[in-house]
């Protein structure tokens, strides 16, 4: 029964190629080992290629998110809405943050829905990979496309809270300027670094099942840290140089600022907000911006984008296993 | 009524022997193949915290981690134009070698070598189930890279081949309320809509009707056509005869016959009955 019948004629090569080995045969026709990772710059070409399946991918995905709820697509305006009215109560209201603050309202509701962006493409990102695994064995794609169509995704949905956004900023009295246009590069800027962040969480994500469990923890601390309802530099005046260093490097509080100071340059300025204590109240003091703000920004989206794309693709082969 | 079939497509079919005479290029080179896998889960020692937490601290690898020795040392070659059926009980390894054919799975010891990327057809490989019908073929071709104008022109194609609508509107209804004959209707048929250099089938038409069995199966014949190879894993050695005249069999792992599909499945269907 173990043994091989005398038909193994049918696998054997014939004419020129009798007598090759196995190894020898796929090497003569040019075969390659199977599943084999392409290089970079193939790779590279493949996921351009395949846009048209991302974006389309990522709309479908935004669109069915809400088939099921009778609200429908209202909830993707919603629920950034309810997540600020919670934190304008915590924060605002009981805690008082909003007293030291200009146009508290519009500075939450940017923070909150800057902060979001990152958060949700982080959190999709982790899942992309494990959470797709049918698609990932049917259909042979470059397995990027999964991360990079979450963060599509999330980008869209932050899209559509902007009109939100908007809404609410002009309703608090602020008149749009030229810094508006300022929104455009800090978007692009942050949707590279959230790329770069879903890249290295799908890779690891894939792998250990167990950081989906994790990531919530991780991301609430950094929410805290980064002074998404209420103002971190206050909060470490005092503490060393070194700490504020690290405060003024955080990626999150670097976008939340820029779009902050695109939306309301007001904010920042000294003449508006002095700060003075009125009948033994605070009243809002200016905002500061990071020294080279910009270029920090530009960095993170750098080195982030670049080092998650070759740490993803490093794996290539793996996705889908298991 | 199915082996008027067979005969007819004996005709259509090249034989072994016209087969042999032109020049043969291969496709799938499979050498001295072991796989090995483990299996995460596997049910052994208790699965409270408390127990996770102390395996923790002892750094004791988990006992429900498990190691399988699916495959054990198989070697063939496929050619350009072959249709191979794969047989074998449950379990002999037929759907671990297909995977890894396919690149899902590494190799524990020798090599798996293919022409071009090979696409693998599983019986539960799953498109996007919360999406519709007519979304999952638009999004399944852009991902295997057509662009989108040949996805718009080969569309009507997809879906008619499918047979979905054949009972009504059912292509703009979410996938998850298909039938499992349906889905993988579909999703043959948004597979088979590509050129594929190697296509692995594993018990993907399994479920699905007669009518749809016979359409596939022209399609497979049809793909062979276009110099491609491909692979077949069925418990249906009717569908095996209709289909592939080189069939391989898989027992425990290991390659018990390479033949002509009549030698191998009428030994192997001697072999059941013996057993």
């Amino acid at each position: 029964m173990s043994t091989v019948s005398d038909s193994v004629s049918l696998s054997a090569p014939s004419g020129v190629d009798t007598g090759l080995t196995q190894k020898q045969l796929a090497a003569k026709y040019g075969l390659t080992v199977s599943g084999k990772r392409p290089g970079l710059v193939e790779y590279v070409r493949q996921l351009w290629q395949r846009r048209h399946f991302i974006l389309a991918f990522a709309t479908a995905r935004l669109v069915a998110q809400y088939t099921t709820a009778k609200l429908g697509q209202l909830w993707q305006v919603l629920t950034p809405l309810l997540n600020c009215a919670v934190f304008y109560l915590v924060f605002g209201v009981i805690l008082k943050s909003r007293d030291g603050i200009p146009v508290y309202i519009a500075w939450l509701c940017v923070g909150v829905f800057v902060f979001q962006f990152s958060q949700s493409a982080i959190q999709a990102g982790t899942r992309s990979i494990s959470d797709n695994l049918g698609l990932i064995r049917a259909l042979h794609f470059p397995r990027a496309c999964m991360p990079v169509a979450f963060t599509v995704i999330q980008l869209q949905q932050l899209l559509i809270s902007m009109v939100v956004l908007v809404v609410i900023v002009l309703a608090n009295g602020i008149t749009p300027g030229v810094t508006w246009l300022l929104l455009i590069p800090a978007l692009i800027l942050q949707s590279l670094f959230n790329t770069g962040l879903a890249l290295i969480m799908a890779r690891i994500g894939a792998k250990t099942s167990d950081i989906s469990q994790l990531m919530p923890f991780v991301l609430r601390t950094w929410m805290y840290l980064s002074g998404v309802m209420y103002s971190i530099q206050t909060q470490i005046n005092s503490a060393p140089h070194i700490v504020k260093t690290i405060a003024a490097l955080n990626p999150a509080s670097v976008y939340m600022d820029l779009m902050r100071y695109a939306f309301m340059p007001q904010s920042f300025s000294k003449k508006a907000y002095p700060g003075h204590k009125v009948n033994g109240h605070d009243t809002a003091h200016w905002l500061t911006l990071p020294h080279h703000i910009w270029m920090i920004a530009a960095a993170w989206a750098v080195v982030a984008f670049a080092f998650g794309f070759v740490f993803f693709w490093k794996s290539e082969e793996e996705y889908g296993r298991g | 009524m199915a082996e008027t079939a067979t005969t007819e497509d004996r005709g259509v079919a090249p034989t072994m022997a016209d087969q042999v005479k032109h020049e043969r290029v291969p496709t799938v080179v499979v050498d001295d193949v072991h796989i090995v896998y483990k299996v995460h889960g596997a049910g052994a020692g208790k699965g409270s915290a408390t127990s996770a937490l102390s395996r923790l601290i002892a750094k004791k690898r988990s006992p429900s981690i498990r190691e399988v020795h699916a495959v054990r040392g198989i070697s063939f070659t496929a050619y350009r134009g072959e249709a191979v059926g794969l047989i074998g009980s449950n379990g002999s390894g037929k759907s671990t070698m297909l995977a890894a054919i396919a690149g899902l799975l590494p190799t524990e010891k020798g090599g798996i070598y293919t022409n071009g990327q090979p696409s693998l057809l599983g019986v539960n490989a799953a498109l996007m189930n919360d999406l519709t019908g007519d979304r999952n073929v638009i999004l399944g071709c852009l991902a295997m890279g057509m662009p989108p104008a040949e996805v718009k022109a080969r569309y009507d194609d997809i879906v008619e081949f499918s047979g979905i609508n054949e009972k009504g509107d059912f292509i703009s209804l979410p996938m998850r309320t298909y039938s499992s004959g349906m889905a993988a209707r579909l999703r043959f048929s948004i597979a088979a809509a590509k050129t594929h250099d190697v296509l692995l089938i594993d018990e993907a038409l399994a479920t699905g009707d007669q009518k749809f069995q016979k359409r596939s199966e022209a399609r497979i014949r049809e793909l062979r056509g276009e110099a491609g190879t491909v692979f077949l894993v069925s418990h249906n050695n009717h569908a095996i005869r209709d289909t592939c005249e080189r069939t391989i069999w898989i027992e425990k792992g290991e390659l018990i016959m390479d033949g002509e599909t009549d030698e191998v499945v009428t030994a192997y269907e001697k072999f059941n009955h013996g057993g």
